[in-house]
């Protein structure tokens, strides 16, 4: 007899399911069109960087600066309008700062071999400090008359539907293509589940590491550009919160094994989907804000627990230094 | 000139302490130690009172508090495992203190043992989830980092005010958060009680053992029987009460609990985790890491505050020095063994004359013969590497093997064949003594003494340190021959200090008086080395004198004598030397003479290379091992010499087919005992005009009655 299993992707989906369900018929106002859009406009930043860090996850590694991604760059862009600068320069001049943070993320982890989590928590506390010591005056960028056009990147609709969600979606399918339908993408997928193995098979894995992190920090300053453009400012402090934490944690209960190589694009959706209607049922339920991350917490660790059971680790068969 | 100028500059310059500085294990935490007194150094200079008392009892206090969040995350981390949810169960247990002390009133005593308590149930949750049910420590801990500062948050919403409201002023309270003796802050003398406890229990307790050893392998860990998941999940918990007693401090020293206690808390401490060297991923690390890299930590935090740089600039330097020492830290661990492999080897200047002629037709008392070539053969295949050999007085044979055993041939014809005693290394120089135990030196292990009845007993394995040596050499390396004295000294010879025993060729390429001679008293069981400096010693044999020893130094090519009773106790002197092979072991001969195996000739390339250091130096670091020089071991002789060290006879086999090399030999009733370690075979040979029935137990102890 087959015995029955689940994987962690299908556990978070019966999660998400059963709380989906539960809010629509005992919470009044959740499940309608309105709220739904609200849910996932809420998510949409969150959804984004999800998809920045998966590409990092599953070539095993983790991307801790993505939040300084999120904030300096973009908040470069509108304090160099308000300067007087053209916006397609300041553009210019974000996305060339992403493409070099990214580029020194990934030479220290695929070439000076420093380990992902130390590497990135270090190149985000330095563009943090960067940005704080030398590029923003303020610590919350105002938008500025030089952006006008711009907002239309994070509010107003397309078709009907917020443009943050359109803007998830379009960054789904992209990193969706570039992980199935490129070799870029196959390469990433056999250095997360095997390094030595793909660097034996002659993969470039040093020039993919530093690809992957190069994207995600691409990504992250587009999901900023997005967040920045929806509240109209760039709340450059968002670096010292939990933000991270929930980018991590969307990517992992959606099924992507930190130990790479497994999950996709669609696990993103999924734990993004957990976490949005999570918070927005406890938004209509007035919980305060610690409440509802002492909840999520509860939940996130009852999901894990669960998976520990029913797919369980050994000492055999643990990684050494796996964490 | 020039060769006076290399010999000097070779016997004056200490190079091998190089690389065995190097191959020490804390030179690891040197590193962290010297970028420490640099920052220090920086900071007093550009801060004025950076040093005043008053600043660092500040420091002191802060560091202690620190410190202790970093211990626990230091055990963690050696574990194999992380710890995020620091930051909260700080907050949690700060809140914890003072809710108790300020709403409810509690006695301090009381609310020390609740907080730590508190501290041990928060710790307790990761240890649980990550030692019993076997979650991944980083995505546990960022969950209840998570749940565990929501709920703090929760907690100061409703009780934050009547915290605030209150102040307590209870002594003992002030002295905890405050006080000192001496001048050194109360937190600072815990903190300093606590980490040498914790080196005690990391380094020399079982538990610490096998916390060390889980990080290092957690599956060996758990398949040579150590409980892994109960260890796991006590390190958690001990990471939570170290946290609380860090917001013990805290709480007595601000009395507050404002929102962003404790956030990224987590961040500072891994910093300095990791600054101090303690290496991600488990099975590395010591408490004067943790503490070295807090302080680092902090020196810099504060001095950036103390130079008012903005809020930034602390962060990048934060991250910028988190980066350099994690990137040293990696290549260092990485290529540690590399290095030192590279500049372990620190050859010596070692000038000989000219050889002696050996060739046949050139006369001189080595000259080639075959004398060899036919000797008997003992069991043939049935014996591997006797490395020298001895008989009893009831004639049996006895040889070392490279399985770790003794073997014993049985007289008459030697077919029969047995394991008389297994030790477990290999068996190099043998002896008898008066009461028929058989002493062995055992290179790697020491000297080791085999009853009648088989029974294998440590002798000694470690003699006096030296005071000047890096590497500890009390622990004997390859001791190497032996021979006994009429009053129960044993003197045996270790061949090198610096290399272990499948090395050997390695120190003859050094050629640096790395070797020794150690006596072990029989009577007393002390040990205590005798002579020091000796290029690679080898056979030792008592002379007919019974007042001295002469000695073989392999790659000094020579025979050397030490009195060790008479008139001259103490002095050495040569015997022979410029011998034209590497001499091995040396045995009494039934006529009063000595033989001496020559285990291999010297070559015309080795010896120019003897005088050429920084060749063989270039030679070590550039190329691979196996295409090293190599001392020639194939070709060998017996020879006899008297006392006065004149070479009386040489015994050689020109094809070396039959008993392919010698190490030793040994006399025994008209017949020669000959060793190899290479061979898989013991030779005999018929000795013309020899007393048939010399047997050197007899000579040496008396008849049997």
């Amino acid at each position: 007899m087959k015995r029955l299993r689940f994987n962690q992707q299908e556990i978070v989906f019966a999660v998400f399911a059963l709380l989906f369900l539960a809010f629509s018929i005992f919470l009044r106002g959740f499940l309608t069109p309105e709220n739904m859009l609200t849910l996932l406009q809420n998510v949409a930043v969150l959804g984004i960087l999800g998809l920045a860090m998966a590409i990092v996850v599953i070539g095993r590694g983790i991307d801790i600066s993505l939040i300084a991604a999120l904030a300096v760059p973009p908040g470069l862009v509108l304090q160099m309008v308000q300067n007087g600068h053209s916006l397609p320069a300041s553009l210019l001049v974000a996305v060339l700062l992403t493409i070099a943070f990214g580029l020194v993320n990934g030479w220290l982890i695929a070439y000076a071999e420093v380990p992902s989590l130390f590497a990135t928590l270090a190149t985000g506390l330095l563009l943090a400090g960067l940005g704080q010591a030398a590029l923003f005056q303020l610590d919350v960028v105002q938008w500025s008359d030089g952006m006008k056009g711009f907002e239309r990147l994070g509010q107003g609709t397309i078709l009907g539907i917020p443009t943050s969600i359109v803007m998830f979606a379009i960054a789904c399918v992209v990193v969706a293509f570039l992980l199935r339908q490129t070799r870029w993408g196959a390469y990433i997928y056999a250095i997360g589940d095997n390094p030595y193995a793909a660097r034996v098979t002659g993969i470039p894995s040093r020039p993919i590491i530093v690809l992957q992190y190069v994207v995600a920090a691409l990504i992250g300053c587009f999901a900023g550009l997005v967040m920045a453009a929806s509240v109209n400012s760039m709340p450059t402090r968002i670096f010292n919160s939990t933000l991270i934490y929930d980018v991590i944690l969307v990517v992992v209960l959606g099924g992507i094994g930190l130990s790479g190589g497994r999950g996709g694009v669609l696990n993103v959706v999924i734990g993004t989907l957990l976490i949005g209607t999570m918070l927005n049922g406890m938004t209509i339920m007035d919980i305060s804000y610690a409440g509802q991350n002492l909840v999520k917490g509860v939940v996130l660790l009852l999901a894990v627990i669960t998976d520990s059971f029913l797919n369980p680790r050994n000492e055999e068969t643990a990684q050494q230094g796996d964490i | 000139m020039r060769d006076t100028l290399t010999s000097l500059r070779y016997r004056y310059w200490p190079d091998h302490l190089l690389g065995e500085i190097l191959s020490k294990r804390w030179t690891e935490t040197a590193i962290p130690v010297i970028l420490l007194l640099i920052v220090g150094f920086a900071l007093s200079r550009s801060i004025d009172h950076f040093l005043s008392p008053a600043s660092l009892a500040d420091t002191a206090r802060q560091a202690g508090e620190i410190g202790f969040i970093g211990l626990g995350m230091a055990l963690v981390v050696i574990v194999g495992g992380i710890d995020l949810s620091v930051g909260s169960i700080f907050a949690l247990t700060d809140f914890c203190a003072l809710y108790l002390l300020d709403v409810l009133n509690w006695p301090v005593p009381a609310v020390v043992v609740a907080t730590l308590a508190c501290g041990a149930l928060l710790g307790a949750v990761n240890g649980v989830l990550i030692g019993y049910l076997r979650l991944r420590a980083f995505i546990t801990t960022l969950i209840t980092l998570i749940i565990y500062r929501s709920a703090f948050d929760l907690l100061i919403q409703r009780y934050s005010n009547s915290i605030a409201a209150a102040f307590p002023d209870i002594p003992s309270w002030n002295f905890i958060g405050g006080g000192d003796v001496f001048g050194i802050p109360s937190v600072a003398l815990v903190y300093v009680a606590i980490a040498i406890f914790g080196h005690i229990f990391m380094t020399r307790l079982r538990p610490g053992w096998h916390i060390t050893a889980i990080g290092g392998s957690r599956r060996s860990a758990y398949n040579s029987g150590i409980p892994v998941r109960r260890t796991i999940a006590l390190c958690y918990v001990a990471s939570g009460v170290l946290t609380s007693i860090a917001a013990l401090f805290f709480a007595a020293r601000l009395g507050t609990v404002g929102g962003d206690i404790g956030v990224g808390l987590e961040v500072i401490v891994l910093t300095a985790t990791v600054l101090g060297g303690i290496t991600l991923g488990g099975g590395k690390g010591s408490v004067a890491k943790s503490l070295v890299g807090v302080l680092i930590v902090l020196l810099i935090t504060n001095g950036l505050t103390t130079l008012n740089a903005r809020g930034g600039i602390n962060r990048m330097a934060l991250a910028g020095i988190l980066l350099v020492a994690a990137m040293v830290d990696i290549r260092w661990q990485k290529n540690r063994t590399r290095i030192i492999s590279k500049v372990y080897v620190a050859p010596t200047y070692h000038a000989l004359p000219p050889p002696p002629a050996t060739e046949i037709g050139q006369g001189g008392p080595f000259e080639q013969n075959d004398k060899l070539r036919d000797v008997e053969l003992i069991g043939l295949g049935r014996i591997e590497a006797p490395e020298d050999v001895i008989l009893d007085r009831n004639n049996n044979l006895y040889a070392g093997s490279r399985h770790g055993d003794i073997m014993r041939f049985f007289a008459p014809d030697y077919q029969r064949m047995e394991v008389f005693a297994h030790i477990g290394g290999q068996p190099l120089g043998m002896a008898f003594d008066r009461q028929d135990n058989l002493y062995v030196c055992i290179g790697g292990m020491g000297l080791y003494r085999i009853k009648p009845d088989g029974t294998v007993e440590k002798a000694t394995d470690e003699t006096n340190r030296s005071m000047h040596s890096v590497n500890d050499d009390s622990r004997l390396r390859l001791a190497d021959d032996l021979d006994i004295t009429d009053d129960g000294l044993i003197f045996f010879s270790e061949a090198t200090v610096r290399y272990e025993m499948d090395e050997w060729p390695i120190d003859g390429l050094e050629a640096r008086g790395n070797g020794r001679i150690i006596c072990y008293d029989t009577k007393t069981g002390a040990t205590h080395t005798a002579l020091r400096g000796l290029k690679f010693p080898n056979g030792i044999c008592v002379a007919s004198d019974g007042q001295s020893i002469l000695f073989a130094e392999t790659f000094g090519c020579s025979i050397k004598r030490l009195w060790f009773a008479g008139p001259k106790k103490g002095q050495v002197e040569v015997v022979m030397d410029n011998l034209p092979g590497y001499p091995d072991n040396i045995n009494l001969a039934s006529d009063g003479n000595y033989w001496l195996a020559l285990v291999g000739m010297r070559s015309p390339s080795l010896d120019l290379a003897w005088k050429m250091p920084g060749f063989r130096r270039r030679m070590a670091k550039r190329v691979p091992v196996d295409e090293w020089l190599f001392p020639n071991i194939n070709t060998g002789c017996v020879v006899k010499f008297n006392e006065q060290g004149k070479i009386l006879e040489s015994f050689w086999d020109l094809r070396g087919e039959n008993h392919p090399m010698i190490t030793s030999m040994r006399e025994h009733r008209g017949y020669l005992y000959l060793g190899g370690i290479m061979n898989n075979r013991i030779g005999r040979y018929k000795l013309e005009n020899a007393d048939p029935n010399f047997v050197q137990y007899d000579k040496r102890w008396g008849k049997l009655s």
